[in-house]
């Protein structure tokens, strides 16, 4: 059978498989279309979180950007699981004991205002709209590929489906349908890396293989990595950190803090039944969720060298030229998965010096030696651009693995893609129907017109994310840090001031989200272009490009954080005391005794 | 549940907070990335030591730090008597 026709029953199976469950669980009221009636079970909760996280970014792009990394990417695979045992401790079973459904109504009742749960909508908003751009990058990869389309026709798809989607089942459905993502995607992300790494160590499994040797040959898969990277001008895999090794820290702050930030994660510790199971719910999330971040390292390194190695066939061998002019493979003769990929847009060939042979090396090296060799060999320059977002769809088909290989890990792609998305859809969806307009503005709004505007919400929301995942502010994992730092500098630390200290009041808090997520849009944006719109950066009148101790914009969410801390204490002495029953409710937060069952405005 | 006890069973949490952050700090800033360089000396296997610790080691203990931390969090419940019924 050819790998179309095996790539669309996978895909056509999976989500037969997902649509069956949310009609057997369709959502009956408002409630269990968010939260799915507080009864789900803590392995189960973990499982559907788990899938929830894993997003595009996770699942499609981030081992692509650690492939190109090397060490530095490791930022991603410790920000993102870091911050969990933040939300373990310090969020989830306060909140739980808390008993409110949603991040703003905390917010309202906590700094016991309108406008403080009105701010935090709004910061709320700002980061999952910049998440789902994210998203449609990497479904826009996943689609254009699966469909043998371009990348922006894959865009346009994805949205319909993802609407399509989110619209159709909400959170009972999610729940169940996410478990059963959950192990589509993680069979999908696995599977192909035990083959790989049995190829290239004989050892099963990823997380050993990526420390053995290689097979038949007495070098470390790492070492072996570190030289022929080092051989085509890149720098060393195993130690080149991120730019610098304080940015290195701060975008890890800023991903951990961001986890423990965002409302869709939040959520999900709302609904279980206890205070102890919301503690031991973010363990089991991270237990599944670590299956798929330690194997991301393994598929990354793997992913890098099966590359080179196609490119240059003889790289592998002790004392290999790879200046010699037979080095490099002939485009006309290239393997059909990069001519699969052409097809895309996302892998170009430009043949610059004329040579019908793909030279694919460091052309910005700065060893004037490796230059040197370079320009004798006749290159001029590094003449394949392969987009880090297709590294793990194309890492089966890289590696010469089974069809059916391939297929599976574009159905888990696109599972991967579709849960999120909706997720966070429904997030949004939730914040402007109920937090924004029946708590704000229109109390006597009926359930049936709720649930119409958050309808609505999502359709808005996804066509701007979509539109503006055409021409994305980074790769997808990139444009998501950027969702975790505006999630990190705006509702991490008013949580945490809401919970830990008894004496914040709400000119504090409300002072310290705008001014965190203030400074971090305003550093962002410099970079990136005003709401990343191309063609409106304005970073050079201000001081040049990763100006503020060569921090990056993705990075910047702890700095926003830090801002947002300082600003919400100063402003909290200024102004009047928070009230006593306020601070009586605060230490009634703090003991899990007499936790009720989750109630609200619903 | 008297004044007194209640302060006494945060001071608790918070200590217990506290320590389970300085070991998640460690293996994650410390040996991840601050002391990686000197850390990648040493070699686990293939693994350079502060390149496993980034890549594989922190994320295995921030698992069972979780539930490390869930358990010990129960028994100072229990302790206080503070627990669900």
């Amino acid at each position: 059978m050819s790998l179309q026709a095996t790539t669309y029953i996978f895909v056509g199976l999976s989500f037969a498989l997902y649509i069956g469950i949310a009609i057997w669980a369709r959502a009956g009221s408002t409630k269990e279309f968010y939260v799915a009636g507080g009864s789900v079970h803590p392995v189960l909760n973990g499982m559907a979180t788990g899938a929830d996280w894993m997003s595009a970014a996770s699942f499609i792009s981030m081992a692509g950007l650690i492939s190109n990394m090397g060490y530095g990417g490791s930022l991603f695979l410790m920000g993102w699981t870091g911050g969990y045992v933040l939300l373990a401790m310090l969020l989830a079973p306060y909140l739980r004991k808390f008993g409110k459904f949603t991040v703003p109504q905390f917010f309202g009742t906590r700094y016991y205002s309108k406008a403080a749960s009105g701010t935090a909508v709004a910061c709320l908003l700002m980061a999952s709209t910049t998440y789902i751009i994210g998203q449609m990058t990497g479904v826009g990869v996943a689609f254009s590929r699966f469909l043998g389309v371009s990348n922006a026709t894959g865009i346009y798809i994805g949205m319909a489906i993802v609407f399509m989607y989110a619209v159709f089942g909400g959170m009972k459905g999610i729940t169940y349908t996410q478990v059963a993502q959950y192990c589509v995607l993680i069979l999908a992300y696995t599977i192909p890396a035990i083959f790989i790494s049995l190829q290239l160590t004989g050892n099963p499994i990823p997380q050993l293989g990526l420390g053995s040797d290689m097979v038949a040959a007495n070098v470390s898969l790492l070492h072996k990595l570190d030289l022929i990277v080092q051989d085509l001008g890149f720098a060393q895999y195993t130690t080149s950190t991120r730019l610098s090794t304080l940015n290195m820290f701060v975008y890890t702050v800023s991903l951990m803090i961001g986890t423990a930030g965002l409302p869709h994660v939040i959520v999900r510790f709302f609904t279980v039944p206890k205070v102890k199971d919301a503690r031991s719910s973010a363990g089991w999330a991270l237990v599944f969720i670590a299956i798929l971040y330690t194997t991301a390292p393994a598929v990354a390194a793997m992913a890098k060298m099966n590359l080179l190695k196609t490119i240059n066939p003889t790289i592998m061998a002790a004392n290999s030229d790879i200046f010699a002019p037979d080095a490099q493979i002939v485009h006309a003769d290239r393997p059909d998965w990069m001519s699969r990929w052409e097809v895309t847009g996302l892998l170009k060939f430009e043949d610059k010096n004329g040579d019908g042979r793909i030279q694919y090396y460091n052309d910005k090296s700065k060893d004037q030696a490796f230059q040197a060799k370079a320009a004798a060999a006749g290159w001029k320059g590094s003449e394949l651009s392969v987009n880090a977002d297709i590294i793990v769809l194309a890492n089966p088909e890289i590696a010469l693995l089974p069809n059916w290989v391939i297929a599976l890990v574009a159905a888990g792609g696109l599972a991967a893609a579709l849960s999120t998305a909706a997720g966070l859809l429904l997030a949004i969806s939730s914040a402007i129907s109920h937090d924004l307009l029946k708590e704000m503005f229109v109390p006597d709004l009926s359930e049936k017109a709720e649930l119409l505007a958050g309808k609505i919400a999502m359709a808005f929301a996804i066509v701007v994310a979509g539109y503006l995942g055409l021409n994305p502010p980074g790769f997808a994992a990139g444009t998501v840090a950027i969702a975790f730092g505006l999630a990190a500098s705006s509702i991490f630390p008013a949580l945490m001031m809401g919970i830990f200290s008894k004496t914040m009041n709400k000119q504090g808090a409300i002072a310290g989200m705008l001014a965190g997520i203030g400074v971090t849009m305003f550093y962002v944006f410099a970079h990136k272009g005003i709401f990343f719109i191309k063609g409106t950066e304005f970073v050079d009148a201000i001081g040049g490009q990763n100006f503020f101790f060569g921090i990056e914009p993705n990075a910047f969410g702890t700095i926003g954080a830090i801002v947002n801390f300082a600003v919400a204490f100063a402003v909290k002495n200024m102004t009047p005391a928070v009230p006593q029953d306020i601070a009586n409710m605060v230490e009634q937060v703090r003991i899990p005794r007499g936790a009720k069952a989750v109630d609200g405005a619903h | 549940m008297v004044q007194h006890d209640e302060a006494a069973y945060w001071k608790a949490t918070l200590a217990l907070i506290r320590n389970v952050l300085i070991v998640w700090f460690v293996v994650s800033y410390g040996f991840g990335i601050l002391l990686a360089p000197m850390l990648n000396n040493i070699h686990l296997g293939g693994y350079p030591l502060g390149f496993w610790f980034a890549n594989q080691g922190s994320m295995y203990i921030f698992v069972i730090l979780i539930f490390v931390y869930a358990k010990l969090m129960g028994n100072i419940d229990k302790k206080f008597n503070v627990h669900e019924e």
